[in-house]
């Protein structure tokens, strides 16, 4: 009973299909509270699908999800936004729920764009447009957060704080976290479980145990698996140039 | 000082503003004129049908549209085809059965003139309480179901994962627009009414900075247009439906002037 109570959502062997094309299939994960759970692959490989069937916007899905809270906020990869309407930061902060200027300007605060407050949305930039995402997601205070590439565009200092951030909301809050990444290097750090996707679950477990699998080391080549690495065991020894991550 | 008949064409024409000019936001928003004009040219049908079986012009009408947007949203699901095609089909195949049947009707006179046009100023104090019961209904479901339908309008996704419900609040706003074309038909005739529900609201667009604004300006400039429209179609002897669409022109024109003066502001 009491892991139930700490599950947010549960996909079971969950899948989409759209156009007689399989996006994802076979995807069994469960996202609990205060933990995070990092997706990752490469591109095409269901990530953003997957996040889509956890969160009920694919609906004739194969599978099933199991959905334990409906406060939820999410940051999607990709967004359009319709510019006839005349929007602005402080509208957008409201869009799906009624919260306190206090929690706006909280949340604004925290991810370093409360300057932009009154500012129209179609005029801020990629990068303040995704702290302003990032901030709207949290502000309402969710129990899961389903993050979707949520740093793209944003400064290389900024990504750093903005991850920490977002690990400490997930203390704070003691929310459950999908987050979905590219960007192995830093995510690491702070995820309990990695699901590894290619169209399906190539494999996953702790960051350490997703390392040293061989199809993940197929797919992101031997420097991504030594990366990994150093940082279940950090500062034992010290990185050259060995930051950047090639993808095949 | 005024004739009765003038009363009456000023309360149903500022109670129909007070409804196209919310509407007429989400229409400009989502993208919807031509789906309304689709409505509009399907309640000829309605009216037709009205006359033929003795209905009440407002429900037949209502239930006429709601069915073409049905049939219009399984068309969406069913073809390929793009959707202003669809509504392009729908539009004037409905127009063309509804001018069809009126030819078998020969024992009724039809005023087609004020079909099309608007003849406000023949509103009865029957069809007052029909805009006005029926438009504070259309704005209380606007009210209940504004926070799903606007954040969907922004962006369906967020609406979705977080749990609003968007395809609900979509199906009500559909049957909202039939409802209101319903309403509207006598005053502004159904080849102006989807200028009621649009031209405020662009003019709206022009001066607000936030939706609630463009909103409350939307309704703001229907009702000054109906005031403007109706009382200089009594001075000059004009049609009164053309002459309130004249006046949502003029303040649209005028709205355009306020966007030259903050650009030039801003260098």
């Amino acid at each position: 009973m009491s892991s139930e109570n700490s599950t947010l959502v549960k996909l079971n062997n969950a899948g989409f299909k759209q156009n007689d094309k399989w996006l994802v299939e076979g995807v069994s994960l469960t996202v609990k509270k205060g933990k995070i759970v990092t997706l990752i692959g490469p591109n095409g490989s269901g990530k953003s699908t997957t996040a889509k069937i956890a969160l009920g916007i694919y609906k004739n899905i194969e599978g099933s999800v199991e959905k334990y809270t409906n406060k939820v906020g999410y940051v999607p990869q990709k967004i359009s936004i319709d510019w006839t309407l005349p929007l602005r930061v402080y509208d957008f902060m409201l869009l799906t729920e009624n919260i306190k200027d206090e929690a706006i300007d909280e949340a604004l605060t925290l991810t370093g764009v409360i300057h932009l407050k009154n500012k129209n949305l179609g005029n801020l930039s990629g990068g303040e447009f995704q702290r302003v995402l990032i901030a709207r997601a949290i502000s309402k205070k969710p129990e899961l957060l389903v993050l979707d590439e949520p740093v793209q565009g944003v400064d290389y200092t900024g990504e750093i704080a903005l991850y920490e951030l977002i690990k400490r909301i997930s203390d704070t809050l003691n929310c459950g976290i999908l987050l979905i990444s590219h960007d192995l290097h830093t995510v690491m750090t702070a995820t309990d479980h990695v699901v590894c996707l290619n169209g399906h679950v190539c494999c996953s477990g702790t960051p350490m145990d997703v390392a040293k699998n061989n199809e993940y080391k197929t797919l992101f080549g031997e420097q991504a698996s030594q990366i990994l690495s150093v940082y279940e065991h950090k500062h034992d020894h010290v990185h050259s140039d060995k930051g950047e991550i090639k993808k095949n | 000082m005024f004739d009765d008949f003038f009363i009456r064409a000023l309360i149903a024409g500022l109670g129909i503003a007070l409804v196209t000019g919310p509407l007429g936001c989400f229409v400009v928003w989502r993208r919807l004129s031509y789906f309304g004009d689709t409505l509009a040219h399907s309640a000829l049908l309605g009216v037709t049908l009205a006359y033929s079986f003795e209905l009440n012009i407002a429900l037949s009408v209502f239930i006429i549209s709601s069915l073409i947007a049905l049939i219009l949203i399984q068309l969406q699901k069913k073809t390929n085809l793009p959707g202003d095609a669809l509504l392009g089909l729908l539009a004037h195949s409905s127009l063309a059965v509804g001018l069809v049947v009126i030819g078998f009707l020969t024992f009724i006179r039809f005023d087609i003139m004020g079909l099309l046009f608007g003849d406000i100023l023949a509103v009865t104090t029957d069809d007052l309480l029909v805009i006005w019961t029926g438009g504070a209904v259309i704005l209380l479901v606007l009210k209940l179901i504004w926070k799903p339908l606007f954040a969907s309008t922004v962006n369906y996704e967020l609406a979705e994962a977080e749990g609003l419900n968007p395809d609900r609040a979509k199906a009500i706003f559909t049957i909202l627009m039939a409802a209101v074309i319903a309403i509207s038909i006598k005053m502004v005739g159904l080849l102006l009414i989807t200028g009621m529900l649009i031209i405020p609201a662009a003019m709206a667009r022009n001066i607000s900075n936030s939706p609630q604004k463009m909103v409350l300006f939307s309704i703001i400039g229907g009702l000054l247009s109906v005031l403007l429209g109706l009382f200089s179609s009594l001075e000059f002897n004009t049609s009164s439906g053309p002459s309130i669409i004249m006046a949502a022109l003029v303040l649209f024109i005028l709205s355009l002037l306020n966007i030259k003066q903050s650009i030039k502001l801003k260098n």
